[in-house]
């Protein structure tokens, strides 16, 4: 296939994306962080911080070829190789074809990826998780999880002619996901849910306030990982092109419904709309288009958005009836939105709108694309529950998941990193020491 | 020689202070309090789960005032600091034994 030339219109498109959805860890840590309290909010912080450190370097060692490697020629993982991807310099993407960007952009643009999946999870935990064990975990799960699942759903295998090899599980199987409804958001939420079980309840739970201790940074956060879905998701159409557009402009007024949907729950069951809940309908929109940006019309995106933000916000009181300090509500945001996204396509999914897809029930395709957008999303759920179960029992075992409990009543940021996040008086504390 | 304390709305602060100035009483020291009295708390809500804030934000006013002022900056802080509803605070006199400024080293009722 040498017939194909780079492009640098799309080569540009990837590059610039890769770099909106770095920054969405960033803000996904302010968007955490500011729901913690004061005591937390640097630890909360850091467990995003660290995961850009841990799952960059396992990227690059090993973790691309894994995921996408074809040598393997396996629909369960890509290869297994350590080359540190000196090979791919110089090559093109071929993912179920051959796309006019380097090898090496697409890469990159996937480690974002796998760095944001990990990171999500940390909200189901705060306050309370030992750093290094939230180090190690991270660095197991996505060897175990992260990578091998974005095979089973990104990766349309190496086509040379008309052959295809190594496509993943569920890529071959025709489960649509366009970004990452769940080897991303199903995939964090149902792990996120297995910790929380695993780690059990933060100190004064239900009996003690924990009401966000900085709505602004909630805010910031909130805006900078909507700024950064666009990369995210129009980044997935891997060029500057059609598709591209018809999953920003989805991304964007799916959002905004959501935010709309989340708002005028709390203002008839609250009394309030509140600035927490246009920052989560804003996330729960932005996680629910997300398999489905490039498979919808506009008007059917703005519908899953608004559904995702009531759904949503009905969806994060679950955690009190069932009894699980599901802190940040990873379960009821990103479970939840994950699997309405990857559901709704089954839907208002059109081949007329995009030709890679099949239409769903209301463009009479039937319930065949609702059945494997169904198989898909509860297959991913039941693994990632079950091995994050696992990992999670293990490491809470051998080195301890949890910090100690007056440590954690104190204030995990003190006790795990010697620092504090606020100095709001001008009375001294102290002075230099050694 | 008497030390006038009061816990008031946050909002009133600026009133009771115009007040006691204009009315001669020149010196006063405020801090930022939180308590609760008959009010009780306030409800907030955070993704549907209530919280009940039941220290609630009021200042701190101390006057120190000679014991024939003391009447009138009591007056004056009560009316200046009303606002009807529940909540508006207290104000009480505590007798003062010595006062000293620290720059001249004046004392008693010179020193206020």
């Amino acid at each position: 296939m040498t017939d194909v030339v780079l492009n640098t219109g799309d080569t540009a498109w990837v590059l610039a994306s890769t770099a909106l959805v770095l920054l969405m860890t960033p803000g996904l840590s302010l968007f955490y962080g500011g729901m913690v309290r004061a005591k937390s909010v640097l630890n909360m912080m850091m467990m995003s911080m660290v995961t850009i450190g841990i799952v960059s370097v396992l990227w690059v060692i090993y973790g691309f070829k894994l995921a996408f490697g074809y040598e393997a020629n396996s629909q369960w993982y890509g290869a297994l190789s350590l080359s540190g991807l000196g090979s791919a310099v110089n090559e093109l993407t071929n993912n179920g074809g051959v796309y006019p960007i380097p090898l090496l952009a697409f890469a990159a643009f996937q480690l974002m990826f796998a760095i944001i999946t990990p990171a999500l999870i940390s909200g189901a935990i705060a306050d309370r998780t030992k750093f290094t064990a939230w180090a190690v975990f991270v660095g197991v799960w996505v060897t175990l999880v992260y990578f091998p699942v974005a095979h089973w759903v990104f990766a349309f295998g190496n086509k040379v002619g008309d052959n295809v090899s190594g496509a993943g599980f569920l890529a071959a199987r025709g489960v649509e996901d366009f970004a990452g409804g769940t080897a991303v958001h199903i995939n964090a939420g149902a792990a996120g849910l297995a910790l929380a079980i695993v780690l059990g309840k933060r100190v004064g739970w239900r009996r003690e306030s924990m009401r966000p201790h900085s709505m602004p940074l909630v805010l910031i956060g909130a805006g900078l990982l909507w700024f950064g879905w666009f990369g995210f998701n129009a980044g997935s159409a891997l060029g500057a092109n059609g598709v591209a557009a018809l999953a920003l402009l989805n991304t964007q007024v799916a959002t905004a419904a959501a935010a709309l949907g989340w708002l005028l729950v709390e203002k008839f069951r609250d009394g309030h709309p509140t600035s927490l809940g246009v920052a989560s309908g804003a996330v729960a929109g932005l996680v629910a288009i997300t398999p489905a940006c490039a498979f919808v019309a506009p008007w059917a995106a703005v519908v899953i958005g608004l559904i995702a933000g009531i759904l949503c916000a009905l969806a994060v009181g679950l955690k009190y009836k069932f009894n699980f300090d599901d802190s940040l509500d990873v379960v009821g945001v990103h479970l939840v939105g994950g699997l309405w996204g990857c559901l709704s396509i089954g839907l208002f999914g059109s081949s007329a709108i995009n030709s890679l897809g099949l239409d769903g029930i209301f463009y009479g395709g039937g319930t065949v694309l609702l059945g494997k957008q169904a198989f898909g999303a509860f297959f991913v759920m039941a693994y990632s529950f079950i091995a994050t179960l696992i990992i999670g029992f293990i490491i809470e075992k051998t080195i301890g998941f949890r910090v100690k409990p007056e440590s954690e009543a104190a204030g995990i940021d003190y006790d795990q990193h010697a620092e504090t996040a606020y100095e709001l008086t001008s009375s001294s504390r102290g002075g230099f020491s050694s | 020689m008497k030390l006038i304390t009061a816990i008031i709305k946050p909002q009133k602060l600026d009133d009771v202070k115009e007040a006691l100035v204009a009315a001669g009483i020149i010196g006063m020291t405020v801090s930022e309090a939180k308590g609760f009295g008959r009010q009780l708390g306030l409800t907030e809500v955070y993704r549907g789960a209530q919280y009940k804030v039941d220290l609630i934000p009021k200042i701190r006013l101390e006057v120190l005032v000679s014991a024939k002022n003391a009447d009138k900056a009591i007056k004056l802080i009560t009316d200046a600091a009303r606002t009807g509803n529940i909540g508006d605070g207290k104000v009480w006199a505590t007798p003062v034994e010595s006062v000293i400024r620290v720059r001249t080293g004046e004392s008693g009722e010179e020193a206020i």
